[in-house]
């Protein structure tokens, strides 16, 4: 099956032969500039994050048990959840997902690595830096209280004397500076490096993803950058942009977090919509049904989340006038998140629907991350959000569509892609396992959420009143947590255990249709022995089927 | 200390007739209140129809559609290939967005309809103004003018509001401001949250025709006991109310046998941080005490307010509510007696 | 249908019944490096933009000291023509350089170093005297806060683009530069326009409002 000639294919693969001793092991990863690697090297430094993140949401779960616990500290609680947020936001969600892109982009459209090897290489280092820096914080006595979104003018040396503050902000300016230039190299690579053929329109739906969320990352994270200067301006060099005392403005840091803020979470999604794009029509062995709508909508979500970052800000007092267009401009972004939803449907319809591992995530992607939507959309109507914002609801609606969203579509695509990454298949019991557990405990961890909240209980507080009623929904999602982490141990184990074990997975294993799966599992460093050529937007339908290729139709 | 919160509460929680009490956004007591649950019952019911759709036609399709047969490990064979249809996605654009469009429609008229200014009538009074000033961890109240008439006291905590009729109409209009970082004021029953945010004056405005007391807490992260950091609102009769005006208006009590106590507590720090009209004592960094004993609660209603908590208080705030602004003394045994004695007499 | 990819013919069947897809086109587009640079830029505008507003939306809420009435247009303008000339002087260079033309190009390069580095002493002069005479700090208000952060960083690029240029003029003079050292000659360039750019929208935005 596999076309493109690759001779010594498995000599220079990331699997290391015996015998090679730790040491040079290590030099070769922490030198490399293969794209493959630092693809990998993401992806594990986002799970090793995404277990301490977890392990700090237990924790927070724990305490909030029953009203009269006092397990944590207020000020230690409050440390947890900014950790929790800002470790799953910038150390999970978004190096996760570069990650999946750096190894698979280049594969899918044909190139032997990315634009600018070496600044990939740098990129996931400084992002790495950036995550040990932002946990350098503890060494200052504790990590910052200040919550992931860091309201000014808590910021302020007035309100949090400690350098905690300080690490936190110049963690996060490094791992900017490491995302914007994953996404510089995406750009330069998705425009310059295709396959002879792969005109943009044939590109592969993830890449097409990734290209926007790039876009995105250009201009929402800068702003982020810029704030988080004048925050520490405002801490060494006593300036005064977010000094109220002095005239400085609190409402200024919200929006520009939020004109960051909210792009972020269609930066955490596009890609997975890109990826959920490309198993469904695998597993329901049918083409993309309606591939320009679904190119056509992420571009308008893309532009659309630039204009809706007020939506946070419903209750500051905006003035009506703001408010109904910020309703307006959130609630357009549904119509083409329907689309897509619509095609991925149209899709599995009519097809042969297979349920391996990577289509379960995909239907736990389908059925909830709905759910999340149709939240947000409640958030959107702001009368509504008086109410709802910074009560649990919210942290109902954004772990749904986090996890119900980015998790679920991100295993996906980790059970879809480790088979060419690793040249094994994972235990599908496992996965069907950790599937499961997942669905469940998510599913007990955060619908309560969503109770307690409309029953009057506000986010990020350490303890609340016996005489409140909320206590059994937060004992169900404490529960719900405890369901759930047996799932993360099983997926971590899954990682590492198939990796000896597993299964020979073969170069296409899936029978799918995009050049990754031409070349060899794991492919050589190379990627390719001759670059490929493309007449379609599934190059290997058309050498399966030579007799009816997909380009006649596109 | 967690002895102190069960024990606490369990008398606040007797204290009430409800087992708990009443926080959900679905009990609204005003107008603006009811608004937004008519708001939220549609958009509740929306949301359920395209759940229901959706998902029907998702397990559907799986139940329809998944490949029996076969093994597990080998890819089914491919089905007929199609690409798309324009006519569908056109349907399934316009669709969702004739329901955006009227959510929008639905949502704007609310918009309007809560947090609105009353529309002056013979049968409003001139609106209860207080200026109300989040600080970290409770809040001041300044009470402006009722009625026509000025009103020129602060109190902290237990904000005291008039109950309208369907006869007359006595808004109350919240001008919120913080003194350091942003805090939201949130009473699900009445209304929506509005933040008070350091450099700015927002606006509330809130009416309601019960009677009886309605809680609530901060909604923005405010720091270290931002999770205690609770509201109050009792709604008054207007005669209750006028006359709670009346005796917040007078200056403290001077209660002659008190006076080693009064001494004691003015001699302390205390006079830095606290108001006690008619004092000395002009602090303006913590709650006005001058009727401490007209509020049923301690520390921004986070335990009931008798002599027990009161002196553990003084004693150590940090038991109570560790990291708060208010430091412990260290106060001679008689020198604490003294003072608690002084503050129980300040009805 | 070339066939320099084996894998149609692998792909079994008599050749002659089976469709041929049509021919490949050549794409007409922006290198890699050029797409590189040109995102870059696109992420420096959210940046900047983002110390523009602080200041257009802070710069008059101080309570004390000086503000804008204390900058000096005139110099301003000298400052402003250098790097306006700079921008010009560096497109001669590298158009230079297209044509093969390298003691021209060095030559212009040069000169462009030269405007950039007298920008940045203009801006020092400027500095100095707002520092000293007139008692400007960052921390004295907020014109000082959101002048210095947009004006600094500004500064910033400019030096970090006399550095890049050095290092080219410094590869020109010990050798020709090669295809690799002429693009990041070019890229250099595109840098140095886009710095000029934005100190116009600077230069408007504090000097001329
Ligand atoms: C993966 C990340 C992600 C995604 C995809 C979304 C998607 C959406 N979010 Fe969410 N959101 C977050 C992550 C995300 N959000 C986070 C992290 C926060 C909180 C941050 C914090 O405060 O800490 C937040 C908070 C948040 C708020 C602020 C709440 C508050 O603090 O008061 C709002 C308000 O409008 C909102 C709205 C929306 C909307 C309208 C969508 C839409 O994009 C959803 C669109 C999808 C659908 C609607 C479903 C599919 C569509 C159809 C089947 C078509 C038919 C449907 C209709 C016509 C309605 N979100
Ligand atoms: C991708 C993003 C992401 C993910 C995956 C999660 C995952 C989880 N989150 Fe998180 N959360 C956020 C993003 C995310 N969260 C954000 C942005 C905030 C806002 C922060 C703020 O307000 O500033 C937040 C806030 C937040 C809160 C609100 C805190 C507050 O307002 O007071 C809570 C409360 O329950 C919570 C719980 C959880 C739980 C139980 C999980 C679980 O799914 C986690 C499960 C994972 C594990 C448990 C780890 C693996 C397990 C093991 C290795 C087993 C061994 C360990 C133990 C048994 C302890 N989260
Ligand atoms: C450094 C300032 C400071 C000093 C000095 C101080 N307090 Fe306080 N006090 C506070 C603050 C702040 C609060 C509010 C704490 C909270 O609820 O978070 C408070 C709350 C109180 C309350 C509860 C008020 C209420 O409405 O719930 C009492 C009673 C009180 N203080 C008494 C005293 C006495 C008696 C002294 C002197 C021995 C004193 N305080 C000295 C700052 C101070
Ligand atoms: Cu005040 Cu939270
Ligand atoms: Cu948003």
């Amino acid at each position: 099956m596999s076309l493109a000639d690759h001779p010594s294919a498995h000599a220079d693969a990331p699997t290391s032969p015996a015998g090679v001793d730790l040491a040079s092991r290590l030099r070769v990863w922490t030198t490399t500039v293969d794209h493959k690697r630092v693809g990998i090297m993401y992806v594990l430094m986002a799970v090793v994050f995404l277990v301490i993140g977890g392990v700090e949401a237990v924790a927070m779960r724990i305490q909030l048990w029953s009203s009269d616990l006092e397990v944590i500290s207020p000020d230690v609680f409050n440390q947890l959840f900014t950790m929790h947020g800002t470790t799953m936001v910038f150390f999970v969600g978004m190096p996760i997902l570069i990650g999946i892109g750096n190894y698979v982009v280049p594969l899918m459209i044909g190139a032997r690595d990315m634009a600018f090897p070496r600044l990939n290489a740098l990129g996931f280092w400084v992002t790495l830096f950036g995550g040990l820096l932002t946990y350098f914080s503890l060494a200052t006595g504790g990590a910052p209280a200040i919550g992931w979104f860091a309201y000014a003018p808590l910021t302020e040396t007035t309100f949090a004397r400690s350098a905690a503050v300080d690490f936190w902000a110049l963690g996060l300016i490094v791992a900017g500076i490491g995302t914007v230039t994953a996404a510089m190299n995406f750009v330069a690579t998705i425009l310059a490096m295709r396959a002879p053929g792969m005109t943009l329109n044939k590109i592969p739906f993830f890449t097409w993803t990734m290209l926007w969320t790039s876009v995105q990352i250009l201009i929402a994270v800068p702003p982020l950058t810029a704030a988080l200067v004048m925050v520490l301006f405002d801490r060494e060099l006593g300036a005064h942009f977010f000094d109220v005392q002095n005239g400085g403005s609190a409402l200024l840091w919200q929006h520009l977090f939020w004109f960051f803020g909210h792009p972020e979470v269609y930066i955490l999604i596009l890609p997975v919509f890109g990826m959920v794009s490309e198993i469904i029509p695998v597993f329901s062995r049918k083409v993309l049904f309606g591939y320009e709508f679904m190119a056509a909508a992420t571009m308008a979500i893309a532009f659309i989340s630039l204009g809706v970052w007020a939506h946070h800000m419903f209750a500051v007092g905006l003035s009506r006038q703001v408010d109904l267009f910020f309703i307006v401009a959130s609630l357009l972004v549904s119509i083409p998140t329907g689309i897509k939803f619509f095609n991925w449907l149209a899709t599995m319809f009519g097809g042969r629907i297979w349920f391996a591992s990577p289509m379960l995530f995909c239907f736990g992607f389908l059925s909830m991350f709905l759910i999340g939507g149709l939240t947000g959309i409640m958030l959107a109507l702001a009368p509504f959000d008086f109410q709802l914002t910074d009560s649990y609801f919210v942290v109902g609606h954004f772990h749904w569509v986090l996890i119900g969203g980015t998790l679920f579509g991100t295993f996906a695509g980790i059970h879809y892609w480790y088979p060419k990454v690793t040249g094994r298949m994972l235990s599908e019991r496992l996965a069907h396992w950790q599937f499961w557990l997942l669905y469940i405990g998510f599913f007990v961890t955060f619908a309560p959420m969503h109770v307690a909240g409309m029953l009057g209980m506000p986010r990020r507080i350490f303890s609340y009143e016996p005489d409140r009623a909320w206590e059994i929904w937060n004992q169900l999602a404490t529960i719900g947590a405890l369901i759930q982490a047996p799932s993360y141990l099983i997926f971590v184990y899954n990682l590492v255990s198939s990796y000896r074990h597993g299964k020979i997975a073969g170069d296409d294993p899936w029978d799918a249709w995009t050049l990754e799966w031409t070349t060899s599992s794991p492919p050589p460093t190379y990627n390719f022995g001759t670059i490929p050529t493309v007449h379609s937007r599934r190059p290997l339908w058309d050498t399966k089927h030579p007799d009816d290729p997909d380009w006649q139709y596109e | 200390m967690s002895g102190v919160f069960a024990s606490g509460n369990a008398l606040l929680a007797a204290a009430a007739e409800e087992p708990w009490h009443e926080l959900s956004i679905f009990e609204p007591a005003s107008p603006g209140g009811a608004a937004i649950v008519r708001l939220a019952l549609l958009v509740l019911a929306v949301a359920a129809l395209i759940f229901l759709v959706v998902e029907g036609i998702l397990f559907y399709t799986i139940a329809r559609f998944r490949h029996r047969g076969g093994s597990s490990d080998t890819p089914p064979p491919e089905p007929p290939q199609v690409y798309g249809s324009n006519p569908i996605e056109i349907a399934w654009t316009v669709a969702p967005a004739l329901i955006v469009f009227f959510l929008v429609l639905v949502s704007a008229r609310t918009l309007w309809e809560v947090n609105a200014a009353p529309a002056t009538s013979r049968n409003v009074i001139e609106p209860l103004t207080v200026t109300v000033v989040g600080r970290q961890w409770w809040w001041e109240y300044r009470y402006q003018s009722y009625d026509g008439r000025k009103l020129a006291f602060i109190t902290a905590n237990e904000l005291h509001i008039p109950a309208s009729s369907p006869e007359r109409s006595r808004p109350t209009r919240l001008l919120l401001e913080s003194a350091d970082v942003v805090h939201s004021f949130w009473i699900p029953r009445l209304e929506g949250k509005v933040d008070l945010i350091p450099g700015r004056t927002n606006q509330l405005w809130l009416k309601t025709d019960v009677t009886g007391l309605f809680l609530g807490q901060c909604a923005e992260f405010c720091g270290t006991q931002h999770a205690h950091m609770l509201l109050r609102v009792v709604v008054d009769s207007p005669e209750d109310f006028d006359k709670w005006l009346a005796g917040q208006a007078l200056p403290a009590v001077d209660d002659p046998q008190q006076a080693a106590g009064r001494e004691a507590f003015l001699s302390e720090s205390c006079v830095n941080c606290h108001r006690i009209r008619g004092t000395t004592a002009r602090g303006n960094y913590a709650p006005d005490l001058t009727h401490l004993m007209s509020r049923q609660t301690l520390a921004s209603g986070i335990i009931p307010l008798d002599e027990t908590n009161l002196r553990r208080w003084i004693h150590n705030p940090h038991d109570i509510k560790p990291g708060c602004l208010m430091p412990a003394f260290g106060l001679s045994a008689e020198k604490e007696e003294l003072i608690v004695q002084y503050l129980l007499s300040l009805k | 249908m070339n066939q320099q990819n084996d894998y149609y013919q692998t792909s079994g069947g008599p050749a002659t019944t089976l469709p041929v897809p049509p021919d490949i086109a050549p794409e007409h587009t922006l290198n890699g490096h050029e797409w590189g640079m040109l995102s870059f830029l696109f992420s420096e505008v959210a940046f900047f933009s983002t110390l523009v507003v602080a200041y257009v939306t802070l710069h008059n809420d101080n309570l004390s000291g000086p503000t804008s009435e204390v900058l000096s247009l005139p110099l301003a303008v000298a400052t402003t023509s250098l790097l306006l000339a700079s921008s010009f002087t560096v497109h001669l260079a590298t158009h230079a350089l297209g044509h093969g033309r390298n003691a021209i190009f060095k030559l212009w390069w040069a000169v462009t170093i030269t405007l950039g580095i007298a920008f940045l002493a203009g801006t020092a002069y400027e500095w100095y005297g707002l520092v000293v005479h007139d008692g400007l700090t960052i921390s004295r208000n907020l014109f000082g806060s959101t002048f210095y952060t947009l004006v600094g960083f500004h500064a910033l690029h400019v030096s970090g683009g006399v550095v890049a240029m050095l290092i080219i003029l410094g590869l020109s003079l010990a050798k020709a530069l090669g295809q690799a050292e002429s693009t990041g000659a070019r890229m250099v360039s595109w840098y140095w326009h886009f710095v000029d750019v934005v100190w116009i929208v600077v230069f408007t935005v504090i000097y001329l409002a």
